[in-house]
């Protein structure tokens, strides 16, 4: 433990990779789609800033900068026919699970074309194609969810995995706790992922937690459960597929302690007036993105003008996606109350 | 026709439900080896198994969510909750999960859950066992809400209830479990969306449901041997409310008796007032009356606790108050 010199906000210094399964020779082809996937997230979340300011965007917007590499090393660890139940953090887990850009932003403008109709927003994200079952915004409440669809599995006997992602603050709900026993309890395919980013919202870890080893607590209900660096997405990556294998063979439910940071503050309305700005500077040293780049370009894995011309077509993607989005339609007031219960002509369902 | 109790007719709504679809399951503490809190399940577990029979933790936040998650991913839970006390614990699964992801998801991802629960006062289980907080739920959109008060729809509701594609609720009060009647062998299939006229009369209106049911008969039957036509409603349906039966019966009586076990303030029978209002205040000869169970947490001693409830004279005098 290194304290900051408040004391207050004291955080753990930044965690070293721990995996116990090293970091596995990947193809440098692949390393450079994940570098790809995590400036995709970081560029959409920038562009989101500024239709924030520019009021395109409304409601809580909650930035995982600083975070992508949890967010595409996990999604990169599943199948299509897997599911994610994630939190309101959760645009990246949406755009690394492979909804479109296009309906992503028109959602966080609350177009008919986004992923939820404009129904949900930026915290409600859902996409049945990709087995995405939301964005959810209460703390915790969408872990017992992920328990309810591996069960689902369990009992059909499907060999898939539900990956449930949350933040720490999870972990001081009982729900939290309810959901890891129920899931151990019956052996159930889920993956828990806790992105710990060390604030739950404006409340450091240590400040809510008596025990701020996390994966400890999840051990205690009989997971296997480790520690990961979060910062560095190889060994997300390699992390999250061995969970998943495990998982999907039957070995119950396993849980990852991604140990990450946001370098921005909780959401737009947070002046962020709760940690040392010295504590951010020291954890973007360590920025996933920059990280990543410097390692695939000393290779040569990474070659002459291809970063530019990388960062050239995503920015054609997200303009493309504001485009969209900007195009978008209203959806009718006259359907306000559609969806509240099934109608007669909504018998195409996921669940159904 | 057969003699059974009514606890009997939900245990043969729940085995025939699973014996129609391998989708359809029950969990809920106690349901299996135990058989059951109130004994509903008891014999399931030996015929169906530990896979369709699930014993879960004391944990109704989890497994109430985890029947939305199973629901999701295509099967049919029964989630049986003991009391409705105990469903406070889970009510975010229920109040932010269950009722809103249908419409968070812009249409998508419906929940076809199933959760029953037993309801009300009257065995001395005092103030955290007792209460009728059925009326809270139908505050909410996206769920259904029904209270089978007899044992036809004890017998018939269950399946309507799981083939429907959203989140159901059955609210069962703890004093039927052991009322005895016929029960004709094939009674399957109730209908779940409108209220039932229970005994015909043309010069008030008494509105119940649930356990109160009985006592608002009991109430017609000594108000007609006063020489006063009672009619008396089962509304069955809480959520959404057949305002249409309530309403036509009141235009032809013109006066209003609202029966609720539960807390007058703020309450259902608050809810079934206002739409007679909304709707035939023009044919009411008096203001609609209402007997509710006294605001206090619910007592322990026996006659404490018959205090607090509703009672045939409490329903015989507000129908005389309206004049009749």
């Amino acid at each position: 433990m290194t304290e900051t010199q408040t004391g207050e906000n004291s955080v753990p210094a930044p965690a070293q990779p721990t995996s116990p399964y090293g970091v596995r020779d990947q193809t440098q082809e692949h390393r450079v789609h994940l570098l790809r996937e995590m400036l995709r997230v970081r560029r959409f979340e920038e562009r989101c800033v500024e239709l924030y300011s520019d009021t395109r965007i409304r409601g809580f917007l909650h930035l995982a900068i600083g975070e992508e590499a949890c967010a595409v090393g996990t999604m990169e660890a599943l199948t299509p026919d897997d599911a994610v139940v994630t939190t309101y953090r959760e645009h990246g887990h949406a755009l690394a699970r492979g909804i479109s850009m296009r309906s992503v932003m028109a959602e966080l403008e609350g177009k008919l074309e986004g992923c939820s109709r404009g129904r949900g927003g930026s915290m409600h994200l859902f996409d049945a194609t990709t087995r995405f079952y939301g964005g959810s915004a209460i703390v915790g409440g969408h872990l017992p969810l992920a328990v309810g669809l591996a069960l689902a599995d369990h009992m059909t006997r499907h060999h898939r995995v539900t990956a449930c992602i949350f933040g720490d603050g999870a972990v001081e709900e009982g729900e939290f706790h309810e959901s890891l026993n129920l899931a151990a309890l019956w052996h159930l395919p889920v993956l828990f992922c806790c992105e710990n980013n060390l604030y739950a919202m404006g409340t450091a870890i240590g400040r809510s937690e008596s025990e701020t080893d996390l994966s400890l607590k999840a051990a205690a209900y009989r997971l296997p459960s480790w520690e990961v660096d979060g910062m560095d997405v190889l060994a997300v990556e390699e992390a999250a597929r061995e969970a998943a294998e495990s998982v999907r063979e039957g070995g119950g439910p396993h849980f990852l302690e991604l140990r990450t940071y946001r370098f921005r503050a909780h959401s737009m309305y947070d002046p962020d007036r709760y940690r040392e700005k010295s504590e951010i500077e020291r954890w973007k040293e360590r920025d996933p993105i920059p990280g990543l780049v410097e390692q695939l370009t000393s290779t040569g894995a990474l070659g002459e003008g291809e970063l530019d011309r990388m960062e050239a077509d995503i920015a054609t993607e997200v303009d493309d996606a504001v485009a969209f989005a900007d195009a978008g339609t209203l959806e009718d007031v006259s359907d306000l109350e559609r969806f509240v219960t099934s109608g007669p002509d909504d018998s195409t369902r996921a669940s159904s | 026709m057969s003699k059974v109790t009514y606890r009997e007719a939900m245990r043969q709504a729940i085995r025939e439900a699973l014996q129609r679809d391998e989708r359809v399951f029950l969990m809920g503490e106690d349901v299996g080896r135990y058989g059951g809190c109130y004994a509903v399940s008891m014999g399931l577990l030996e015929e169906f198994g530990p896979e369709r029979i699930r014993d879960t933790p004391m944990s109704e936040s989890a497994f109430v969510g985890a029947g939305i998650g199973a629901a999701l991913g295509g099967l049919r839970p029964i989630v049986e909750i003991m009391t409705v006390n105990f469903s406070l614990l889970a009510l975010d699964q229920i109040v932010n999960n269950a009722a809103t992801l249908l419409y968070m998801s812009g249409g998508q991802f419906n929940v076809p859950l199933v959760i029953r629960m037993t309801t009300g006062a009257g065995r001395q289980l005092a103030a955290q066992h007792s209460h009728s907080l059925e009326g809270w739920y139908t505050h909410i959109p996206g769920i259904r809400v029904l209270a089978p008060a007899t044992l036809e729809d004890a017998r018939g509701m269950l399946w309507p209830a799981l083939c429907d594609p959203d989140p159901v609720f059955i609210f069962e009060h703890g004093t039927l479990y052991n009322v005895e009647g016929e029960l004709a062998d094939d009674a399957a299939g109730a209908d779940i969306t409108s209220a039932a006229i229970r005994r015909r009369g043309d010069e008030a209106t008494i509105i119940a449901y649930g356990g109160t049911l009985r006592t608002a008969l009991d109430a017609a039957e000594q108000l007609a041997r006063e020489g006063v036509s009672a009619e008396v409603i089962d509304l069955r349906s809480l959520r959404p409310l057949d305002t249409t039966t309530v309403v036509s019966s009141v235009v032809r009586t013109h006066r209003a008796v609202v029966v609720d076990e539960g807390w007058r303030t703020a309450s259902l029978s608050a809810e079934v007032s206002a739409r007679i209002t909304e709707e035939a205040f023009y044919d009411l000869d008096a203001p609609v009356g209402r007997v509710c169970s006294a605001e206090v947490p619910m007592p322990y001693a026996k006659h404490l606790e018959e205090a607090a409830l509703p009672k045939v004279p409490d329903i015989v005098d507000a129908v005389h108050a309206l004049g009749a």
